[in-house]
């Protein structure tokens, strides 16, 4: 027994590692852990609630990968739904990016052949957060490619918790952009690379990795203008390179010939005005190539500059006049209006109600920029310092990316999510290199007490010195200072992604969550009551008509036909039932009747104080019904442009088809206490028109809440 | 409306067609009823009847078969028949089961009257008698008129019968009491003497009707009770011999009442909730066994927060509420799931087999069970199944693979149709098991998380680089 303690001490000291090998356990073990953080940072929702689906969109995703677990890959690619947009139905496989749908089904099939028995709800559930933690392997490889490790295992933990990142990537929340953020990083950290090392290898990835981005989500186009706009850069600033015509040829050329295979997609490559920009500067980089061969080849420089001016104009020229045939002829069509609105951002609320109407697609407010990024906010253009600082073809790329999607950003709340993983990079890097400084500081102090001289190299070690030199007494007290003060941002930052998470971003949408009077938790599962009521106790083949937010839920929870949904392909259409919610019952009759509808679906939240219902986003059903049907007007609806639901309110909104469903039998109903009949909570008024009668439709059903109300359109009278 | 016409026409065929074959042949003769009582309870869906028969043997030879007779529309609504001997005189009594079989008569009357026989434990000789009580339990027996309702109206049904009761026996004395729900009685037919106090309806006594007497009436009556009825239950019991069995069952239900006409309206159904979908139904009780734990109530569309569990040391019970309230016609489906202790199920039998003694039943209360399938899913690796069930059901066997399963688990699957409270009871399903399959599993996971680490050190230490 006494010998024991040496041998264990010989054990430790054969298990010691060396300084390397250190570093690569500490640095692999960060890794995982902040991969396993990724993954449980976004799993509030399903502790707090269930593992369910959120919001609306992912409600169409999960439809669609069931249909695709049920019936295989060829019938969900020629599947025609005719459950949505009734009687026009929809061309599923040919207007989704099956990206997302293909991934959980492929993870579904690897588990069950695994032999483990989840439900594909569940794959589909945590689909988002699974690819969360691969973004953060990225991004810890990324940082690695355009900095060093340390600034790759900072962006690695950054983006883990980021919230722009987590808004749209919470478990439940089943959406293209949660497996897409992992493409477009993973095609992006490929193609600089491969424009690093200039290995065909790497650009075929990124090509492939353009293929799955393409494949997931539409925002793919941002990567097919960044890169040719990159290359352009590069360019210009003379740092062509063979590394580059390489890297980005190989990417162009195989990326395009991929992404052609998506339906959705198919020849938009060479034929839409968005995707012109990459072939435009594939041909310069041909251009660039043989100049440079020519060059190589004329040794007189005079000669050499005509042929380089003759080339360049013919070249241009030639470009030029090919794309105006080609807009001419329409083979190249115009940009469409959400690219339009992205440039412009007051475009769309002049020209597409649509596009405006959406909530992410407002306008950044400085306020979400500070909820969404915290300190990244003030670390980004620290970052964007030390990039310009040691400027190369990487840092050139991130700083490109980093800026662009920062003003996409800025146009659309929705785009945050492109520009979190660029700005937490950015960020990395400034945290990195600052705490760096800082430790050499500290330590070469040290080094100068013991040692008298520097071994190292590298020019900020030398330059602490020299400011070393300078200030001797505050140095190593200042250095610890800041340090703190760091690790103290970092802290706040840490704490606040997480309250972020549990607080704002982990809400399904679909059960509402309150606090009772005795501070309980009650539960308003308003929306699963109706749509499972419509799955259940209506003809298997009716057609329900609501406003489009709420397509998508119907057909996948009530499996019932819609009229419009979140695919808002046709506007028209949106407009009819914008049309026939804003018109007098007997009018909007006339168009429900033509539509062939069976029941008419409203979200009231007067009971509640639910405030996104039908009543506050009425106003958009009379913009977008009255942009194409000029009958409906919006002063018409409004009070000295004030829009009101009390008695105040404006003789056309009291009598609306909308009004009227919202609000039928409600002045019955109290609601608070001390407050008259009709005592609307969501507004805090009383409404103004209590004796609501109708006469071609009748009440279904009406949750238990209120919150969704159903109307059964009553079948023509007889003639007599 | 057409199953009530059907109804009718039946009966009176029936009718016509025993009153020509009144003199004919019939089963054997030799017993006379000489005093018959009938309760009828007709206060929720599931109709029991109770028959008390005094039986004689007023023929020559000792025999031990009683015949009961019932009309086509009776056996088609019935879920069960049940038949016990009374012994011993007033306050000691004792009842003996008896078994009671369907038969075929080859004399019998061409109209379908079809034929239980009791097998009496003792034979009965010449001139003995005894005293049969015999329990019927019909379902789906009460036809909703008007066959639709509006949500302000009550809910208003018929009970078609005969005023005699249907034998192949001459009965000396026979009397009927129908209990109603409630005393509101649209309308009924008498016979006299016929008798209406409270909530009970008395038809006769009569004196000496010959074998195969009948006389139609029908009650009109109020009936707001629940007709909740589950058109399909799957119930799943999953063992696993770590200590768990998991049971997961799939309900179909459906309210088969009065169907609901016209609106629903909220506001009245929450303000006058008595007078306002009087006949629809919220709340469902399910009793689970004790030591019940995780237990889960969700449909297609997710969780259900609407759910409450009591726990007590001799049973759980679970309320629960669908997502709306069901009025006639509606439908609604969901899942309910939990877990229990194996030790309180799974026994050991003598010949070193095990089986699992579990109830054969639907734990949610009242219910009307339409096709009921339980599914025993056995360990992987258990042989030769065998189910013990007290009554007759239909059984198969199939296979499952769930988590981590190579060669499947052996499923044995019970259906039994028309379902009713009454049939509740145990069952057994014998399997012989080895312990050593318990550990496969987790072999299999071991096995499989060494490889992985074999495959890291090996790429770690192997260098497959091609320039050298």
């Amino acid at each position: 027994m006494a010998t024991m303690p040496a041998s264990a001490s010989d054990l430790l000291k054969s298990f010691k590692l060396k300084t390397k090998q250190q570093e690569l356990l500490i640095r692999v073990s960060i890794l995982c852990l902040v991969y396993i953080l990724a993954f449980i940072t976004r799993l509030f929702s399903v502790l707090r609630y269930e593992s369910m689906i959120h919001e609306f969109d992912p409600y169409f995703n999960y439809r669609t990968t069931l249909y695709l677990t049920e019936n295989g890959f060829y019938d969900f690619w020629n599947w025609f739904d005719y459950e949505s947009w009734y009687p026009l139905g929809r061309i599923v496989g040919g207007t989704l990016y099956p990206g997302l749908m293909v991934t959980a089904v492929l993870i579904y099939r690897i588990l069950r052949f695994l032999r483990f028995a989840v439900h594909i709800r569940e794959v589909c559930v945590l689909t988002a957060p699974f690819f969360a933690s691969n973004t953060t392997l990225v991004a810890y490889f990324f940082g690695k490619e355009i900095w060093d490790s340390g600034a790759g295992l900072v962006a690695a933990i950054l983006i883990a918790v980021c919230p722009g990142y987590i808004s749209r990537s919470v478990a439940g929340s089943y959406d293209n952009e949660g497996v897409a953020i992992f493409a477009l990083l993973f095609t992006f950290y490929v193609f600089v690379k491969a424009v690093n090392t200039g290995s065909l290898a790497w650009s075929l990835a990124s090509a492939f990795g353009y293929f799955y981005m393409v494949s997931a989500w539409g925002g793919y186009v941002f990567i097919i203008n960044l890169i040719p706009l990159y290359v352009l850069v590069l360019l210009i600033t003379g740092r062509y390179s063979m590394r580059l015509y390489v890297a980005y040829n190989c990417m162009y050329i195989l990326g395009m010939l991929l992404a052609m295979q998506i339906r959705f997609v198919g020849f938009q490559h060479v034929q839409s005005g968005e995707h012109m920009a990459a072939m435009g500067v594939f041909f310069l980089m041909q251009v660039f190539y043989f100049l440079d061969w020519v060059k190589h080849m004329l040794s007189d420089t005079k000669l050499f500059q005509a042929f380089l001016r003759i080339t360049v104009t013919s070249a241009v020229a030639v470009g030029g006049i090919a794309l105006g045939l080609g807009m001419v002829s329409g083979y190249i069509s115009p940009w469409t209006g959400r690219f339009y609105s992205l440039l412009d951002p007051t475009y769309a609320k002049d020209h597409i109600p649509i596009i405006a109407s959406v909530s992410e697609h407002q306008p950044t407010a400085w306020s979400s920029f500070m909820f969404d990024f915290h300190i990244l906010l003030f670390l980004f253009p620290a970052g964007l310092y030390f990039c310009f600082k040691r400027l190369s073809d990487a840092t050139i790329f991130i700083v490109m990316y980093g800026l662009t999607s920062m003003y996409f950003a800025g146009v659309m709340v929705r785009l945050i999510l492109v520009a979190t993983p660029a700005v937490c990079l950015i960020s990395a890097i400034a945290v990195s290199a600052t705490v760096k400084n800082l430790t050499v500081l500290l330590r070469s102090k040290n080094k100068v007490v013991q040692t008298g001289s520097t071994k190292g190299s590298g020019g900020s070690k030398s330059s602490s010195k020299a400011l070393l030199d300078q200030s001797q007494p505050f140095q190593k007290n200042g250095a610890i200072a800041l340090l703190f003060g760091a690790f103290y941002l970092l802290s706040r930052y840490a704490t606040h992604c997480t309250w972020v998470t549990s607080e704002a971003y982990s809400s399904p949408s679909i059960v509402l969550a309150a606090r009772g009077a005795h501070g309980n938790r009650v539960i308003f599962d308003d929306y699963r009551e109706a749509y499972f009521w419509l799955r259940q106790n209506t003809p298997q083949d009716a057609k329900v008509m609501s406003w489009w937010d709420y397509g998508y839920q119907i057909t996948a929870m009530g499996n019932r036909t819609v009229i419009v949904d979140n695919n808002t392909w046709n506007n028209t259409h949106i407009a009819t039932v914008g049309r026939a919610m804003s018109s007098y019952e007997d009018e909007a009759i006339e168009i429900i009747r033509s539509l062939d509808v069976d029941y008419v679906l409203v979200v009231f939240g007067g009971v509640t104080g639910y405030s996104s219902d039908d009543i506050n986003k009425f106003l958009w059903m009379v913009r977008i019904g009255g942009g194409v049907f000029p009958v409906i007007k919006e002063p018409d609806y409004l009070v000295n442009g004030e829009y009101r639901v009390d008695k105040g309110a404006a003789p056309k909104m009291l009598n609306c088809l909308m009004y009227k469903l919202c609000y039928y039998r409600f002045g019955e109903m109290m609601t608070e206490y001390g407050k008259p009949p009709g005592y609307d909570r969501a507004r805090g008024v009383e409404i103004g028109n209590k004796d609501v009668k109708l006469e071609h439709l009748e009440e279904a059903f009406t949750t238990s809440n209120w919150i969704v109300r159903i109307y059964r359109v009553k079948p023509p009278n007889n003639r007599w | 409306m057409e199953a009530r016409i059907r109804a009718r026409v039946n009966l009176a065929l029936t009718f016509f067609a025993l009153l020509f074959f009144v003199a004919g042949s019939s089963p054997p003769r030799q017993f006379v009823i000489s005093n018959a009582e009938r309760r009828i309870d007709l206060s929720s869906h599931i109709i029991n009847v109770h028959l008390t028969l005094k039986v004689e043997n007023a023929g020559t030879r000792s025999a031990s078969e009683v015949v009961l007779a019932l009309t086509p529309t009776e056996v088609d609504h019935l879920a069960m028949v049940d038949a016990s001997a009374i012994k011993g005189k007033r306050k000691k009594t004792t009842s003996v089961r008896l078994e009671v079989k369907p038969t075929e008569l080859p004399d019998a009357p061409p109209i379908d009257t079809k034929y239980f026989t009791i097998y009496l434990a003792n034979p009965l000789n010449s001139g003995e008698s005894t005293t049969l009580e015999v329990l019927y339990v019909f379902t789906h027996f009460l036809e909703p008129f008007p066959a639709e309702i509006a949500q302000s109206e009550s809910q208003l049904v018929f009970y078609h019968d005969t005023a005699l009761i249907l034998s192949p026996y001459h009965i000396k004395q026979q009397t009927t009491f129908i209990k109603t729900p409630s005393t509101k009685v649209e309308s009924f037919i008498r016979m006299e003497p016929t008798n209406r106090v409270g909530t009970e309806i008395k038809y006769g006594p009569y004196e000496d009707r010959p074998p195969y007497s009948i006389s139609p009436i029908h009650v009109h009556f109020e009936n707001n009770s629940p007709f909740a009825v589950v058109e399909e239950l799957v119930q799943e019991i999953e063992i696993s011999h770590w200590g768990n069995i998991q049971v997961t069952e799939h309900y179909k239900l459906i309210h088969a009442g009065a169907r609901h006409k016209g609106v629903f309206s909220r506001v009245d159904y929450q303000s006058r909730q008595s007078s306002n979908g009087a006949s629809s139904f919220r709340y469902l009780l399910a009793r689970l066994p004790p030591r019940v734990h995780s237990v889960y109530y969700r449909d297609e569309i997710g969780n259900i927060s609407s759910s409450h569990l009591r726990t007590d040391s001799l049973k759980s019970e679970l309320q629960i509420e669908p997502r709306y309230p069901l009025f006639g016609g509606w439908k609604a489906t969901f899942v309910i799931g939990y877990g229990l202790p194996l030790q309180d199920f799974l026994f050991e039998s003598s010949d070193d087999k095990r089986y699992l003694n579990f109830t054969f039943g639907c734990p949610l209360i009242g219910m009307v069970v339409d096709k009921l399938t339980i599914k025993v899913v056995l360990p992987e690796g258990s042989t030769d199944p065998s189910p013990v069930v007290p009554f007759p059901v239909e059984h198969h066997l199939e296979a499952k693979y769930s988590s981590l399963d190579v060669v499947g688990r052996t499923v044995v699957v019970l259906e039994k149709k028309n379902f009713v409270p009454m049939h509740n009871s145990h069952f057994q399903v014998y399997y012989s098991f080895k312990p050593i399959f318990m550990l496969a599993e987790p072999l299999m996971l071991a096995s499989a998380f060494f490889m992985l680490f074999v495959a890291c050190v090996a790429y770690i230490h192997i260098d497959l680089s091609i320039r050298k």
